[in-house]
């Protein structure tokens, strides 16, 4: 067992003996269902409506009606939630001390960001897969397009990824777990305001660039069924430099 | 073992220790003296490569910390000032865990666990949270985590901290057992714990070192007269007076009670027939009679407070270090 396998164990001990662990995932299952149920029975009252006025079946496109919906409600949430995983990686180590024994023990800081960062991600990815129960149940009674959802669902680890990156990072920053959820939340809002800051100044190159650092628009092309490199690129190469930069600051500790 | 050399530490302005050099050797126990905040800490956690210097190396077991970190944290049990402890986790969880973490071989780890938990006395509690344990308890996984790769060289930062007397004489027996086969470093407040353990010692005064000898040797190289302890039954009042006319007597002066009294003669002068004969001849009843040595205590007190008491002052004053009760407590 390698130092980075071990720790990444050790992490998910921590979090399946943690109530945070399970406050959060049950906010999230029961969100994430609620917002399925309230898309649904909303399309179907549209569908009754068409009913009533047309006379005839209009066929429902799910897609549209139900799932993008879903996928945007769901990346807000997680703004609020995925805060609540990372904040105790390193503040608590740090709070507890034990990032003394991190330290002085055979394993590069490199490896410890990523056991805690790899720890989170897949217990993100594990809540994630449980939501695959709405297309799953609904693909029974319906039909609609894979592809967009497939995508969407990428898109939803994608910026889970790079929130969790974020959250990392804040939590490199302090003892206080508090402190640290309420800077990765500061971190997160921040790049998803920039979209605004980016349309206020409009056609420029400035705006372009200012744009393109918001995920919003990376977002909604994956969630519209858009698979394109430079998305893709976009959250992989955000959540490495937020990583990265966690790895500097874990290491500058080590200096004062 | 561990080669020091004149390592700095410095936190912008301030200089947490300065050109700090020292050596310990194989199977050695150097024992780490100074007042809170004298750099003990900052210099263990430069040893274990939990920091770098500012200058200065350090090499552990032949590897550099800077150039080989991985090899050196591999060699070092280190258990901090506040031992790292997962409070969720098991004992034993943590100590597999700490394990793995160490590199330790996983065919060894059972055993390991086994041992190092039957050493530091855990077994009653090796299935509880740590969370749940008290704190001399804590102290012992601490202590076990530092010991579960069975590292040649273990810095121990206080390891009797928060134990009760018994356990304290149990984790020394352990530590004076570790000898020969591991080097240790270990600091402590309590100076009769180096005494009791230490092959050496090295007083460390804001972030110098100020001394560094055996235990004995530094007691003996500081001491400037021989003092002893008279008890008699009943103290004439001239009684003072009168034991200052003995030749080879510099100083008398009051013990905890008015009937002992402490006497300092002439370096190399036993004249404790001499006393023993005049306090016969004056029949006030001798009860008692013995030689003090200097404690490390006083040792510690006269090398930290150097400033205002020249080490190698000509004449000795007795106030400085307030003989009698530093006497009672090398008794004790």
């Amino acid at each position: 067992m390698t130092p980075v396998n071990t720790l990444l164990a050790k992490e998910l001990r921590c979090f399946m003996v943690s109530p945070v662990f399970y406050v959060v995932g049950a906010v999230f299952l029961f969100i994430s269902g609620f917002l399925a149920h309230l898309m649904v029975v909303n399309a179907g009252q549209q569908a009754i409506r068409f009913l009533q006025l047309q006379n005839i079946y209009a066929p429902l496109n799910l897609n549209e009606l139900v799932f993008r919906p879903i996928f945007h409600s769901l990346a807000v949430v997680l703004i609020f939630l995925l805060p609540m995983l990372t904040m105790r990686l390193f503040a608590e180590e740090r709070k507890l001390r034990t990032m003394e024994l991190l330290l002085t023990s055979p394993i590069g800081i490199n490896e410890i960001i990523s056991a805690k960062f790899m720890s989170v991600l897949l217990i993100y990815l594990g809540l994630l897969g449980l939501t695959g129960l709405t297309p799953f149940v609904l693909s029974f009674y319906s039909t609609f397009h894979w592809d967009p959802i497939l995508t969407g669902y990428l898109g939803l680890a994608l910026q889970g990824a790079f929130f969790l990156s974020c959250g990392v990072l804040a939590s490199t920053l302090t003892e206080n777990q508090i402190v640290a959820a309420f800077l990765s939340f500061g971190i997160i809002i921040v790049f998803w305001l920039l979209s605004g800051l980016g349309s206020v100044l409009g056609d420029t190159t400035l705006g372009h660039v200012i744009s393109y650092l918001s995920f919003t628009p990376h977002y909604d092309r994956l969630v519209r069924g858009l698979l394109e490199a430079k998305d893709v690129v976009y959250y992989l190469s955000g959540t490495v430099l937020m990583l990265f930069i966690a790895h500097r600051i874990v290491d500058s500790h080590r200096w004062q | 073992m561990i080669a020091v050399q004149h390592i700095t530490k410095r936190y912008g302005a301030h200089v947490a220790i300065e050109n700090v050099t020292f050596d310990v050797k194989k199977g050695e126990i150097l024992g780490f003296l100074g007042p809170n905040g004298a750099g003990k800490t900052t210099t263990m956690r430069i040893i274990t490569c939990f920091m770098p210097p500012s200058e200065g190396t350090v090499q552990v077991a032949g590897f550099d910390c800077f150039e080989h970190p991985q090899e050196v944290k591999q060699r070092i049990g280190y258990l901090p000032e506040s031992p790292p402890l997962y409070q969720e986790l098991t004992v034993m969880e943590f100590l597999r865990f700490v394990g793995q973490l160490k590199r330790l071989d996983p065919s060894r780890i059972p055993g390991r666990m086994a041992q190092v938990i039957e050493q530091v006395g855990l077994g009653p509690v090796q299935r509880r949270v740590i969370g749940h344990l008290s704190k001399g308890f804590r102290q012992r996984v601490g202590l076990a985590q530092a010991l579960i790769h069975d590292p040649p060289v273990l810095i121990l930062d206080e390891p009797t901290v928060g134990l009760d007397p018994k356990q304290i004489i149990e984790i020394r027996g352990l530590i004076r057992g570790l000898a020969g086969s591991h080097t240790l470093i270990l600091s402590t407040h309590i100076l009769s714990e180096a005494t009791a353990i230490c092959d050496r010692v090295v007083i460390i005064d804001r972030g110098r070192i100020v001394a560094e000898d055996t235990p004995a040797q530094l007691s003996s190289r500081l001491r400037r007269s021989e003092k002893m302890s008279l008890t008699v039954k009943h103290a004439p009042d001239d009684w003072h007076d009168r034991l200052s006319t003995i030749p080879g007597v510099m100083h008398v002066v009051q013990g905890t009670t008015p009937e002992t009294s402490i006497i300092e003669c002439e370096l190399g002068h036993d004249l404790r027939e001499d006393i023993a004969q005049f306090v016969v001849s004056q029949g006030v009843g001798l009860l008692e009679l013995k030689p003090l040595s200097l404690s490390l205590e006083e040792v510690f007190l006269r090398l930290t407070q150097q400033d205002e008491q020249p080490l190698h002052a000509e004449s000795p004053s007795p106030s400085s270090i307030t003989p009698s009760s530093v006497g009672n407590q090398t008794q004790a």
